[in-house]
């Protein structure tokens, strides 16, 4: 595998998704607040190397899309004190992310 | 400059007394001040790398202030084409500024009377470097990553930066590849200013998203 090999983008702008609730070991970059949450596809940022696999200097391929993902505040902080309209992005890579359901 | 004493006077209390000295932080390293120390010795022994090239990689280190970021704001501010081409693909756009492109991919977020944008690094604390310098020591502290996403509007608050609620509050977690500016709501009263004087009014902080861009004096 070089460099060149990325995996095909399974989602596209204005999907539907939900973060995987795992707890696998490692180093992950997945925060542990959208583990199990739902949100909108929001833009796919290209693809990037495998920041698990990085992490223990293994070269990351193939290389994994990464996906900016908008979740609603409300949807992460059930108490959460400011506007219902507020929003979360963060920076998913695709194997955490599973098709949502459509609102 | 006169001699050294431990004799003093307080403006409560004048009283001669000794006061023990504040002991220096450098004396004693830490486990990663150590372990760089020893990485870079040996290095440099082994001529691989000399102590002008790190000296040298500090100072280009330090060369990036957010007078960059203003730079990029400014000209966003005065030229709608340029703005557009900037939210589009920034790291080509930094270019035309005289910006050079960093180690992550750049994705410029914009300020709109509807949308007030927030950066934050939960996991650790990446940070658009090559635009803004190094950054604050709050941006890294534990109680700034937490809150920022879980209470956006009360830390907006702490900075003095009232949004009201029919403003959207968007928090971006850079959490991977992409690095994050804000590009700040121009201030009113600064139509006909040059593109340097609007530079000015362009503050770290503005393009963090925990503050406004400051008012023409």
């Amino acid at each position: 595998m070089s460099e060149a090999d990325a995996l095909a983008p399974r989602f596209r702008p204005g999907d539907p998704v939900r973060v995987r609730r795992a707890d696998p070991p490692g180093h992950l970059r997945t925060p542990w607040y959208i583990r199990g949450r739902s949100g909108v596809i929001e833009r796919l940022c290209g693809a990037y190397a495998n920041p698990e696999e990085l992490a223990f200097n293994r070269p990351g391929y193939p290389r994994q899309p990464l996906y900016r993902v908008r979740f609603r505040q409300p949807e992460l902080w059930p108490d959460y004190s400011g506007a219902a309209s507020d929003t979360v992005e963060v920076e998913i890579y695709q194997h955490w992310l599973e098709p949502g359901i459509k609102p | 400059m006169s001699a050294p004493t431990d004799r003093h006077e307080h403006h409560d209390h004048d009283h001669p007394h000794r006061h023990p000295p504040r002991a220096d932080s450098d004396d004693r390293l830490g486990y990663y001040q150590l372990m760089e120390i020893a990485v870079r010795e040996l290095l440099t022994e082994k001529g691989i790398i000399t102590q002008e090239d790190v000296r040298r990689a500090i100072e280009t280190m330090d060369a990036r202030t957010p007078a960059h970021g203003a730079l990029i704001v400014a000209r966003a501010w005065v030229d709608s084409a340029y703005k557009a081409r900037l939210l589009r693909d920034a790291d080509t756009a930094i270019g035309e500024v005289g910006v050079a492109q960093g180690a992550y991919k750049l994705i410029v977020v914009e300020n709109t009377q509807h949308l007030h944008n927030l950066v934050v690094c939960t996991l650790c604390s990446c940070y658009p470097r090559f635009v803004l310098g190094l950054p604050p020591d709050w941006y890294k502290s534990r109680a700034y990553r937490s809150r920022a996403v879980r209470e956006p509007r009360a830390v907006l608050r702490e900075f003095g930066t009232i949004v009201p609620d029919d403003v959207e509050v968007r928090v971006h977690d850079s959490t991977a590849d992409m690095r994050y500016l804000v590009l700040p709501e121009r201030p009113g009263g600064t139509s006909g200013m040059s593109e340097a004087a609007l530079a000015e009014l362009v503050t770290r902080d503005s393009m963090i998203g925990v503050a406004r861009a400051r008012d023409p004096a």
